[in-house]
Formats: C-alpha cells, sequence, structure tokens
C-alpha cells in the first residue's frame, strides 16, 4: 500500500519535472529565442529592391521631337495626310547589350509661319538660320528640319542638308515622301541621338572587343571637370618660357566652357614646372637633325610627369590635364613620330581620359652666343587650337563622316553648335542613368550578399532618392524633354554615390565569425544542454508509454 | 629666394637650417581661374578653397636642446605642429579647419588628419598672425600639435616637390634624404602669410616660406674633430643655383667666441662677410653667394668646409637668455604633477612671458594647485586664460602671463588626475604612455646687446618672419619637451574573461536551478554505512568493540 503511494508520489513528482523542463523549453523559445534576435539584429532599412531590379536592364526609350516645316512649294504630292499632321518613328538603337534601348521620332510635318517662310526668304543660307533662331524656341534635344523648294536659292548647287549653328537644318526637296523620309533619318543620325557616344555610355554592359578605340576615349560623365594646363619646362637655365595663359584661355577655352557649363561645371587653372622631364629619352635622328620620340614609347612620357602635376586639393572632379612641352635645349627640337614614322604635324598627342600633351620647340637662336637664358614667349594661337582640338576629343564631340551633299556651318567663337551640346547631353544622359543603375545594382547586391551590414536610415533615403531621380529621368527621356531628364539624371548619380560611398555601411563588416561563437558558446551550450536532454527524454518516455498501452491490450 | 644658414653649436653638432622663400603676386580671395607660376598648385588652391589667412605647419623629428644648443632659428614642436588663421569670410571655421587638416595630410603623407577636436585649441594671446592683419580675432585661429607623429622621407618628398626647382637644382640639391634623417634633429616647415608688395603696401602678396633644419653630430661622425663640409654632412656639394631664384646665398656662422678671434678657418674664401644682429646676439657671418659667377670659376662646385685651428675643449656653452623643461612628477597612477621651470638668465631685465599649456582631456587638470613659485616666493600672472577639458571633445587650455624677474627660476606646477579610458580609446600600444603636447613659451626677450636698425629683407633667414617692433627686445617663441604620461591599462583580455566568468556563473546557478526543478528525487534507504561508518567498524573491530 505505502509501495503504491510512493510509486503514485514518484510519478506525480516525475510528471512535474516532465512540465518544469518543459517550462523551460517554452520559454527559452519564446522568450529567449526573441529576445536574443531583437538585441543582436542588425538594423537593416528596408530598400526598393524591386525597383532597382527593373534598373537592371535599363529599358531607356529616348524620344526626339523633330519639327518638319514645309516651306510653300515644297509640300511633296504624296503626302498621306492633310499638313498639320503628327507621325512617330521607332527604331532601335544599335546597341549590342543587355539593355533596350529605342529612340523614338515624334515628328510633326507643318507648314510654314509667315514669319518663317520671310526668314527662310534670305539671301544666304547662314542668315536664315540666324533669322529662323530667333523665331523658334526650341528645347534641347529637338530638332527643326525646314523643307525648302528643290529650287530654292538658300543652298548652294550640290548642297542637300544645310546643319545650321542652332537645332535646325535645311533640305532641298526631293521627289517624293520617301526620298525626304530617307534624307531626314540620315539628318537625325547626324544631329540627335548619337549611336555611338549612346554605346560607349553603355560601355560597362558591353562585352569587351565589341566597341571601337573611340569608345573608351570620351571621358566618364561626371558632375564638374577640371582643366589644368600646365607648362614643363625641363632646362629653366636655357628657357625662361613665358605664356599668357589668363588671356588665352579667357579668348579660346572660357567660350567653349561656357557652352559645356549646361553639362558641367569647369575649373581651369594653370601653372609651371621646372626640372619636369619626360621618362623617355628621345631618340637622334640624323638625317633631320632632330630628335623623335616614337609613337610606342608614348605610353612612357606621362608616368614621371604625373607625379609632378599633383592632384587637386579643393575638389574631387576628375582632371583633365593638358600639357605644354618646352624641350630641353639637349633634345631640341623634339618630334612626335607616329606608327609610320612620319612626324605628326601637330607635334601633340592625347591620351583617353587624361589629357593631352604637346611639344612646343623653341628655336635656337641665331647667334649661339645669344645670352642664356634665351627668352621664349609662348605663341597661345597655336597651342590653344591643339588643346580645344584634344578637348572636343576628349569629350566625345568629334563630327562623324559626313555624306557629300551636307554642309555644316562652323560653330564659330563657341567652338560648339546647339546641336552637339544636345548630343554631349544624350550622351551624358544616359551614362548617368546607365551608372547609376550599376551603382544601385552592385550596391543591392553587395547588401544582399553581406548580412553583416548596417542599412541605416539616410542611406535607405539616398537609394530611394537615387531611384525615384532616375525613373523620373527615365520618363522625361521618354517625354523628349532633354534637360529636365539630365538634371534628374544627375541627382540620381549624386544619391547613387553618397549611398555607396556612406561609411556606416562599413562600420560591422569587420566583425568576425569566430569572435562571436566565443561570445556566445559559455552561455548558450551549458543553458542549451540540459534542455534538449530532458527534452529528448522526455519523447522518449513518451513514446515508451504509447508502446505500453499496447502491449497491455 | 634661398637661403642656407650653417651654424656650429657647441659639442661639436652643426646646424643646417634652409629656407626658400617663393613670393606670388596675387590675391589668392578671388577663387576664379588661378594661374600658378612659381607658387605652388596644390597649397595655392588649398589656401583658396578653405579661406587661408595663414598657414603654418611644421613636422618635426627630435628635440631642439635650447639650454646646450642656444635659440633654434625657428622653434617648432617635436611631432607635428599646425596652426593656421582663417578669413574672417569663412563661415564655419571648424569645418574648414577639418578638411584643411586632412587635405595637408595628403599633401605631406602626415597623418595629420587625428587633428580633431580632441587636440584642437583656440589660443587668445599666444599666436599672433605674422603676416598682414587687420583685427586678430582668435576665433579665426586654430592650433593643433601632434607629438606622437613621426616625420620620415615620405614626408619630405612632397616637401621637396613644392620647391620651385625641385631638388634638382640650387641649394635643394644638398636635401638628400638618407643624410637629413640620420642626424640630432630634422624639423621641416611651411609657413604661409600674406605680406606687402613693396614699401607702400598698397598690395598684398602670398608669400611661401619653406624651412628646413638639420642637427648634424659632427663630432662623433668625424672620428671626434669639429671640423665638417658640405660634402661631410650631405654628401653632396653645391653646383649651381637654381635658375629661378632671385637671390641664393650660403651663410657660415664663423662669430668669434670668447673674443678669440681666427679660431676657425672657412674654405673656400666667402664672396663676402655680414654681420647682424640676430636673436639678440652679435654674429659673423661668411656669405657665399650662388648667383655671382666669380664663385664658380676656380671649381666646379662648391664645397664649404669649416676647420678649428686648435681643439678648444674648455668651451664654455653661453645659456641662452631664455630656456624652459618641463617634467611629470608624482607615482602612482592615480595622480600626478606637472611642472615646468622657466628660466630667465638674462643680468639684470625682468621680462614677461606667455605660457600656453594644451593637455588632453584624460589628464583631469585640478587648477586650485597651480602654482607659481619665483624664487621661494609666490609669483602672481597677470593675465590667465583657462578653458577646461570636455571628455571626449576638447581639451584644457591654459594660458598665462608670467612676470619673469631678472636671473631667476620660475615653476609652475599643477596637479593632475588621470582618467579612465573605455578600452576602444588606448592606441595600439598602451603601454608606451600618452603623449602631452609641449607647451609654448613666447616672449620678447630684451637683447643683452642693443641692435641697430637693420633693414630685416638683408638679414639671413628668419629675422623676417618676427620683425622686431623695436630695437631693445626680440621675439622669441621655445617649445618644452613633449611628455609622457602612463595612463591605467586594463589588460585588454578582460572583457572576454568577464564574459566568461559571468556566463560560467549564470551556467552555474541555472544548472543548479534546472535540476532542481525538473529532476525527481527518491528517498534510499541507506543499506550499508558510508565510508566513515565503515572505518568506524574496521577501527571498532580491532579494538574488539561491536561494530556500529
Amino acid at each position: 500500500m505505502a509501495a503504491a503511494a510512493a510509486a503514485a508520489a514518484d510519478e506525480a513528482e516525475r510528471s512535474r519535472g516532465r512540465r518544469a523542463a518543459l517550462c523551460f523549453a517554452a520559454i527559452a523559445v519564446l522568450l529567449g529565442l526573441p529576445l536574443w534576435w531583437r538585441t543582436t539584429e542588425t538594423y537593416r532599412a528596408a530598400l526598393p529592391y524591386a525597383g532597382i531590379a527593373a534598373l537592371g536592364r535599363l529599358p531607356l526609350q529616348l524620344s526626339v521631337p523633330i519639327s518638319v516645316v514645309f516651306a510653300p512649294g515644297s509640300v511633296p504630292a504624296d503626302l498621306p495626310r492633310q499638313l498639320p499632321y503628327r507621325d512617330v518613328r521607332e527604331e532601335p538603337v544599335p546597341v549590342v547589350s543587355r539593355s533596350d534601348v529605342a529612340a523614338r521620332y515624334e515628328e510633326l510635318y507643318r507648314g510654314t509661319t509667315a514669319r518663317e517662310a520671310a526668314a527662310l526668304g534670305a539671301a544666304t543660307a547662314r542668315e536664315a538660320d540666324a533669322a529662323l533662331h530667333a523665331l523658334q524656341d526650341a528645347s534641347p534635344g529637338s530638332l527643326t528640319v525646314y523643307v525648302v523648294p528643290e529650287s530654292s536659292p538658300l543652298l548652294p548647287q550640290g548642297t542637300d542638308v544645310y546643319v545650321g549653328k542652332h537645332r535646325s537644318a535645311l533640305l532641298r526637296a526631293g521627289q517624293g515622301l520617301a526620298a525626304l523620309r530617307a534624307r531626314l533619318q540620315q539628318l537625325t543620325r547626324v544631329m540627335a541621338l548619337p549611336a555611338t557616344s549612346i554605346a560607349a555610355a553603355l560601355a560597362d554592359r558591353v562585352p569587351d572587343g565589341q566597341l571601337g578605340p573611340d569608345a573608351r576615349r570620351h571621358l566618364k560623365s561626371s558632375l564638374g571637370y577640371e582643366i589644368t594646363f600646365s607648362l614643363l619646362n625641363p632646362d629653366p637655365k636655357s628657357h625662361d618660357v613665358d605664356w599668357d595663359i589668363e588671356g588665352a584661355v579667357g579668348r579660346y577655352v572660357q567660350p567653349v566652357l561656357d557652352k559645356l557649363s549646361a553639362v558641367a561645371n569647369f575649373s581651369v587653372d594653370s601653372q609651371i614646372l621646372y626640372y619636369a622631364v619626360l621618362g623617355v629619352t628621345p631618340r637622334f635622328d640624323k638625317e633631320s637633325s632632330s630628335f623623335l620620340l616614337s609613337a610606342h614609347s608614348l605610353p612612357h612620357v606621362i608616368n614621371p610627369v604625373e607625379a609632378r602635376l599633383g592632384s587637386s586639393a579643393a575638389s574631387l572632379y576628375p582632371v583633365l590635364n593638358f600639357l605644354l612641352y618646352v624641350p630641353e635645349r639637349s633634345h631640341s627640337p623634339l618630334y612626335i613620330q607616329d606608327k609610320d614614322g612620319a612626324p605628326v604635324p601637330t607635334n601633340a598627342f592625347h591620351s583617353p581620359r587624361w589629357g593631352g600633351i604637346m611639344i612646343y620647340n623653341v628655336e635656337a637662336p641665331a647667334s649661339p652666343q645669344a645670352s642664356l637664358p634665351l627668352h621664349v614667349d609662348v605663341d597661345m594661337v597655336r597651342v590653344m587650337e591643339v588643346f580645344l582640338a584634344q578637348l572636343r576629343l576628349l569629350f566625345g564631340i568629334s563630327r562623324e563622316e559626313l555624306p557629300p551633299e551636307f554642309q555644316v556651318e562652323s560653330p564659330g567663337n563657341e567652338g560648339l553648335a546647339d546641336w552637339e551640346l544636345d548630343r554631349l547631353l544624350w550622351a551624358h544622359t544616359v551614362e548617368n542613368i546607365a551608372t547609376v543603375a550599376t551603382t544601385l545594382t552592385s550596391l543591392a547586391q553587395l547588401l544582399d550578399q553581406i548580412s553583416n551590414i548596417v542599412i541605416k536610415d539616410d542611406v535607405a533615403s539616398e537609394v530611394y532618392h537615387a531611384v525615384a531621380s532616375v525613373q523620373d529621368a527615365m520618363a522625361e527621356l521618354a517625354e523628349g524633354r532633354l534637360r529636365s531628364a539630365f538634371q534628374a539624371s544627375k541627382e540620381a548619380v549624386t544619391s547613387s554615390e553618397r549611398a555607396f560611398f556612406d561609411p556606416s555601411l562599413l562600420h560591422l563588416l569587420y566583425f568576425p565569425d569566430d569572435q562571436k561563437f566565443a561570445i556566445y558558446i559559455p552561455l548558450f551550450l551549458p543553458m542549451a544542454v540540459p534542455i534538449l536532454l530532458s527534452l529528448a527524454k522526455i519523447l522518449r518516455e513518451a513514446k515508451q508509454r504509447k508502446k505500453e498501452p499496447s502491449k497491455i491490450d | 629666394r634661398e637661403e642656407l644658414l650653417l651654424r656650429p653649436l657647441p659639442a661639436g653638432d652643426v646646424a643646417a637650417a634652409f629656407q626658400f622663400r617663393t613670393r606670388w603676386d596675387a590675391d589668392l580671395r578671388r577663387g576664379a581661374v588661378s594661374h600658378y607660376r612659381l607658387f605652388p598648385k596644390a597649397l595655392g588652391q588649398l589656401v583658396a578653397a578653405q579661406g587661408v589667412r595663414e598657414l603654418h605647419l611644421a613636422l618635426t623629428q627630435g628635440f631642439w636642446r635650447t639650454q646646450s644648443w642656444g635659440q633654434p632659428p625657428l622653434g617648432a614642436p617635436a611631432g607635428a605642429e599646425l596652426w593656421v588663421w582663417f578669413q574672417d569670410s569663412v563661415p564655419d571655421v571648424d569645418k574648414a579647419w577639418k578638411e584643411l587638416s586632412n587635405v595637408l595630410s595628403g599633401i605631406f603623407c602626415a597623418s595629420l588628419n587625428f587633428i580633431d577636436s580632441t587636440n584642437t585649441v583656440t589660443p587668445t594671446a599666444s599666436f599672433k598672425p605674422l603676416g598682414l592683419a587687420n583685427g586678430t580675432d582668435h576665433r579665426l585661429l586654430r592650433y593643433a600639435v601632434l607629438p606622437r607623429e613621426v616625420v620620415c622621407t615620405e614626408n619630405l618628398t612632397p616637401w621637396k616637390k613644392l620647391l620651385p626647382c625641385g631638388s634638382k637644382a640650387g641649394l635643394a640639391v644638398l636635401l638628400k634624404a638618407e643624410r637629413l634623417f640620420h642626424s640630432s634633429y630634422h624639423s621641416q616647415a611651411v609657413h604661409i602669410r600674406p605680406i606687402c608688395r613693396d614699401a607702400s603696401c598698397l598690395a598684398v602678396s602670398w608669400e611661401l616660406r619653406q624651412t628646413l633644419t638639420v642637427v648634424f653630430d659632427s663630432f662623433t661622425s668625424g672620428q671626434g674633430k669639429k671640423d665638417w663640409s658640405l660634402f661631410k654632412m650631405f654628401s653632396r656639394t653645391l653646383t649651381d643655383a637654381c635658375p629661378l631664384a632671385s637671390d641664393s646665398k650660403v651663410y657660415v656662422d664663423i662669430s668669434p667666441k670668447n673674443k678669440e678671434k681666427e679660431l676657425l678657418e672657412v674654405t673656400p674664401t666667402p664672396t663676402s662677410v655680414h654681420e647682424a644682429v640676430v636673436q639678440g646676439d652679435k654674429r659673423t657671418y661668411a656669405v657665399y653667394d650662388l648667383l655671382s659667377p666669380s664663385l664658380f670659376n676656380s671649381s666646379r662646385s662648391l664645397n664649404v668646409q669649416l676647420k678649428w685651428k686648435r681643439p678648444q675643449d674648455s668651451q664654455e656653452l653661453s645659456t641662452p637668455v631664455l630656456h624652459a623643461q618641463r617634467y611629470v612628477s608624482g607615482y602612482g597612477l592615480q595622480t600626478g604633477e606637472i611642472s615646468t621651470l622657466i628660466h630667465n638668465t638674462h643680468p639684470y631685465r625682468a621680462f614677461p612671458v606667455i605660457l600656453l599649456e594644451t593637455v588632453p582631456w584624460y589628464l583631469r587638470l585640478y587648477v586650485h594647485t597651480l602654482t607659481i613659485i619665483t624664487k621661494g616666493k609666490e609669483n602672481k600672472p597677470s593675465y590667465i586664460h583657462y578653458q577646461p577639458a570636455q571628455d571626449r571633445k576638447r581639451p584644457h587650455l591654459l594660458e598665462m602671463l608670467i612676470q619673469l624677474p631678472a636671473n631667476s627660476v620660475t615653476k609652475v606646477t599643477i596637479q593632475f588626475e588621470r582618467a579612465l579610458l573605455k578600452w576602444t580609446e588606448y592606441t595600439p600600444d598602451p603601454n608606451h604612455g600618452f603623449y602631452v603636447s609641449p607647451s609654448v613659451l613666447s616672449a620678447l626677450v630684451p637683447s643683452v646687446i642693443a641692435m641697430k636698425d637693420v633693414d630685416v629683407e638683408e638679414s639671413p633667414l628668419f629675422a623676417s618672419l618676427f620683425p622686431s617692433s623695436d630695437g631693445s627686445s626680440y621675439f622669441v617663441r621655445l617649445y618644452t619637451e613633449p611628455l609622457l604620461v602612463n595612463l591605467p591599462t586594463p589588460d585588454f583580455s578582460m572583457p572576454y574573461n568577464v564574459i566568461c566568468l559571468t556566463c560560467t556563473v549564470v551556467a552555474v546557478c541555472y544548472g543548479s536551478f534546472y535540476n532542481l526543478l525538473t529532476r525527481t528525487f527518491h528517498v534510499e534507504e541507506p543499506s550499508r554505512g558510508g565510508l566513515a561508518k565503515r572505518l568506524a567498524n574496521v577501527i571498532r573491530k580491532f579494538r574488539g568493540v561491536p561494530p556500529l
């Protein structure tokens, strides 16, 4: 009897122990685990991953508003509809990449207004261009094509197309609509969307080897550039070189930069460096009694000079270097040889995305007794001509091959026609968008892979802002509003870079895992083992009890 | 302008001080397009961008022993020192200061980026603008010293790059890093300040002064002889002047000591001899003008040599009028005392001196323990500016104007308590100790001999940096030794030990509690006795007593 009572008490005690063990386990799981999770969690704000993923393919649609204006007597007979009417033509931009870039030309066909007709009555194409510019308020990125009658005196014989300084062109009416369309297509290829620059802008997404060397020449799109003119005088003992850089910059460079200021901020400075030598010893050529630098040694020229140039202390913008090198007396005259061995006429070369170097030979004094140092005044016109050409090359504002019946008006002192600026804007906008897409995609990838990174709210808001701006820019591009698209893309670049380079991302990145284990194990192991063991025991007993009743039955 | 001053020091050391001055006739405040000729672009852009009015940066390795070497040509504390006056148009001086120190650390490859609010002070009296200035609102001044900074070749190379001729021509040829750092003292500095363009002072020019001072120990390297030559010291000789320099001179100090003439001999014969009163001392210089064509006629290179005619053994040390020492006293790791001894050896004149102390926040100063004792009596300072420290924000700043009686030693002591740092705030080598930046003494020292009015532009080296107001006194700025203070250093494995210990305690408590609650306990009838009982029974058996 007593034994039975003792067994019953024992059983009651045992079931109490089981309940206690289960309670422990429940508290540990329900309270402990969430508490531990909450307190050790790295803060990660939510990011618009879907928006970023959508950017990956860059579904760009670039629309170009084109007005085709028919002067009286030039309307083709086979127009499909009554003037004015609208037409939309879409064609894919030939970019070999993982993105769908499509161009969309929104053409508006209409007749001339009275004032335009009057302007077209000017004597020469140039005057007509100037008069028409006053009449139109063409927004950046748009084009106006005036179709003049076949017999118009505006265009000289043999010229069918005249490209003006601004955003308009004159076109001689041909036979029928089909010819007109072909001409228009040709014209838009010259004046509007620059397919090659856009391809270059998306260069990151294009596999290597599919782009020409030109594509890599252009400077990366940036919010600003610094232009530094340096005069290198390696031999101040014999040459006292002087240059009027201040005047030359004001006269030749500033007008171009004023025009380009829509694209980026520019700052210009200059310096004179003494005892700065090229890294290559030139070869003496007996025939011409001059020194020669061959094309294949030019890459070695820049490095030793670069160390002296000094980086800019005041800003983070990329620097464009233009160097004027006055060779030492013992090495003059110095000429650059191209690959075929012929001397380069400008005696200059440029290095992609870096700048240009020009060699300026000082004429030997007539009498050898002339006192040293020899005073030299640099002919800035000659120098600036070369530097400006290099600047255009570096920005990718080079003219494409034109058919012979095209005549292009020279942009004059500004060095840049409006439509060329538009092309630059197109390229930069697309490049900015591509950069933002790349930055955001890699940021998202990085955050996805490394779970240790803290994402603060301000980083998240920058990312949101970048995504919104980039979507904004793409919408504006599709609407054909180039300037606001460019602004939005610039904002997107700024925000995305700020998010990507935010130092707070690195805070916990290097917290090693072994330290974590070292801290957790002394606490978690002794606490978890009894709980797990008693749970296992309870399970085992429960199983046994399930078996026992079947045995009794 | 380039100048080199060579000065034999007592005890056989030779001090060589280089100075390169670049003047730029342009207004840096304009901003827009800037065109640089001789002035380095990197510094010019920096000055323009950050609105700097005056910039003084010194990087020093070693300590100038004022007591035995005399007044330094240009004082500098060990480590890195930077002080800057900003334009009054700068909106946020602290931000500009931060950016400036970061850019400078990039230019000079020095760790000036460690300058932050915990080691930056705004002295009110010690540092005055050295160039043109209207108004000395000290809120535009920032001053910081990094005594920990080690100066080496990587700091010298960018410094040389700023010279118009680089190290290719002129005096800079001598600057060979290998020799310069094999010396007792090395200090290189950059000073930028606005100066008058001409006598009428209607326009402002900017002056960049690059100075470099080295002290060679020619006594030990020259097998006990005190003779030296340029080649022996720099392992180079001078071949030409920098073609861009308007002035290129080497000065050798041949001042007669002890009224004995012709004690030493310099070869080759100098182009001229120049006498000047520098820092209250009459000095004679042999001058070599590198621009004069006659110098390089006879030989292609100039190798200045100095020979002592006879070995002087009992050369008395002419102690300078003002010098100072500083040390930490006290025992244990809780409190301590900083003592500064200021000597005035002038025979009959008393003069005031401004003492600037910057003490990091982790030494908590007790200002009430500040005592200043001269000749056994208390010396009350006529001006005290004290800014207490804030933990992890700013250091203590103590400025005092103390009158030093003639021929006296003044002792300034102040007690401090060492603070406990957070364990992440310790440096990688905490047992090395923590540096306390040197204190700065600025004084107008009355001259022993009367000075005549000389054209300051003509006198060599640094005279024009601190022009004296009248002929009777000259300006001296001295730095004391940096201090090394030990702070209580914890065992850095302690946090982990604490974690382990607490975890073990928690685990033990938890384990017994858990067992108590979940295990079932049976009362077991004792079948056989325990060990004690059995032992007792064995003993009882021996004794013949019945077992228990």
